[in-house]
């Protein structure tokens, strides 16, 4: 049990004050505007949002400036923020088909209708620092091309003519809201989706490259990853149709994984699908290659033991708030709880010294 | 109509709110209305498709403020627009009142043209960018000898 602790209001308001000003950082430097965040320190923005679960560029980078940089602070102060805003309506599903592309990639096919774009991307760099972005008022030109606006279909989707792909039928089932229902075990597909898309990118990380190491092993290709824009469209009730609402950066990966088939049904391809707010490759790589080990039971797969296939670990897991709440809550005062096991330990302590004289 | 309104609410609420502000501003155009729903910040739950194609599930929010209004012809505008700022959603409803109204062809002209252009602009620099980076792999046969 915890129980409260009073006082120590001048030395907190204190201690806020001195971190505002350190936050400042040195005077005689320029503040940094929110539009530099935005601006320059886009994918850290990305991730803000995707994990606080709003996309919101000016408040992401907001929230960056107030945490000092502090990523996982600045989710936390935009999750809270999110909790204070109505709720109009849910938009209708995006369609990720009609995305103006700023990158599309797939590593199982080389000719794609529509081409493969690498986009603003860090791939192929050589990971070298540059010096050349310690002078200032660089503004590089990248080239152009010529382009027509063919569509850019899927690339599973010629798998799935061919029958080689599962196919991944609308059944018409209300998704849950995990912002309006608390989690139980076991859930759905929908849930584990939402809470992947903004569970923390470190733990989607770690726990995706252990399925790449043996631990539920389902060797994932990359069947397309792509980047863009998509509009948000939304049912308007007063007017009695949809308008795009919002413009909004998406990425979006399927993987290609094997599957044996089964008494029904012959072996065929099945797939991982990761879809998160901004440029945020990483992220949906991840949260792909989890979402496709935690099918297993739907796919009549065997369960291996392995942490990326227990749903309940990873999804009760992957919040970086609940996890930063309830690791950090340790750090305030606990002295009660303490003094009665200060008090537990010396009692069975001089009691066990008494049974050892006899 | 329908399609013509959602066009013009639709590119009014995607757009860049300094770029609305600045052409609305630069028209200097007054009108009177009354509030029927001064203008609110929410947010809406975006919504995807797990494999694309199957069920749908819920991504996360996305900022939007809405209004409504009524100009003194009794003509009513309805705004919801991404993002945080009253002011872009007020200018958006009025905007979508005087379209329907004989000002219809001035603000066309002078705001909703224009918005589409730097839309389309916009989308044929990232396209003319992206095909820039447009790669031609070719795989290599390994032991091969002729």
């Amino acid at each position: 049990m915890y129980v409260a602790v009073k006082g120590g209001e001048v030395a907190i308001d204190n201690a806020h004050s001195w971190m505002s000003e350190i936050r400042r950082g040195d005077t005689s430097i320029p503040n940094i505007t929110l539009d530099q965040i935005s601006e320059q320190l886009t994918l850290g923005v990305d991730r803000v949002m995707s994990e606080g679960s709003l996309y919101d560029k000016d408040l992401a980078a907001l929230a960056i400036k107030q945490s000092r940089g502090d990523l996982i602070e600045a989710i936390f102060l935009l999750r809270a923020y999110r909790t204070t805003l109505t709720r109009f309506s849910y938009s209708k599903p995006v369609n990720t088909a009609n995305m103006t592309c700023l990158r599309r990639i797939s590593a199982t096919f080389k000719d794609i209708p529509g081409g493969q774009k690498l986009g603003p991307t860090f791939d192929y760099t050589h990971r070298l620092l540059d010096f050349k972005l310690l002078a200032e008022n660089e503004a590089p030109i990248s080239p152009t091309k010529k382009y027509n606006d063919n569509k850019m279909p899927h690339v599973l989707s010629f798998l799935n003519q061919e029958d080689l792909m599962q196919n991944e039928k609308d059944n018409n089932l209300d998704p849950i809201d995990i912002t309006r229902e608390p989690i139980s075990y076991p859930t759905s597909r929908s849930a584990r989706l939402q809470a992947l898309s903004r569970g923390d990118e470190g733990f989607l990380l770690g726990l995706a490259y252990s399925t790449q190491r043996g631990y539920a092993r389902n060797h994932a290709f990359v069947g397309e990853l792509r980047i863009g824009i998509v509009d948000i469209e939304l049912y308007i009730p007063e007017l009695g149709f949809e308008i795009n609402v919002a413009e909004i950066i998406l990425t979006e990966c399927e993987t290609v994984n094997q599957f044996q088939g089964s008494k029904i049904e012959p072996p065929q391809f099945t797939r991982g699908y990761g879809l998160v707010f901004g440029q945020t490759e990483r992220k949906a790589l991840a949260m792909a290659l989890i979402d496709r080990a935690l099918r297993w039971k739907e796919l009549g797969e065997d369960y291996s033991g392995a942490p990326a296939q227990d749903e309940e670990f990873v999804i009760s897991h992957c919040d970086n708030i609940q996890a930063t709440g309830f690791l950090e809550h340790i750090k305030l005062p606990h002295y009660v709880d303490f003094q009665s096991e200060l008090e537990l330990i010396r009692k069975i302590r001089a009691d066990a010294k008494v049974n050892m004289k006899r | 109509m329908i399609k013509k309104r959602k066009f013009w609410m639709s590119l009014l609420a995607t757009s860049n709110q300094s770029d609305l502000l600045n052409l609305w501003e630069q028209k200097k155009i007054r009108v009177n209305y009354i509030w029927l729903r001064t203008p609110e910040i929410g947010s809406i739950m975006a919504q995807g498709r797990m494999g694309v194609t199957g069920d749908k599930f819920n991504i996360g929010e996305v900022t939007i403020t809405r209004c409504s209004l009524k100009l003194n012809c009794g003509t009513i505008g309805h705004s919801y627009v991404q993002g945080r700022s009253k002011k872009k959603a007020e200018i958006s409803a009025l905007c979508d009142a005087l379209m329907q109204t004989k000002m219809s062809k001035e603000i066309n002209k002078n705001i909703i043209i224009p918005l589409e252009k730097i839309k389309k602009d916009n989308k044929r620099k990232i396209l003319s960018k992206a095909e820039a980076t447009k790669v031609d792999f070719f795989t290599l046969v390994r032991g091969e000898s002729d």
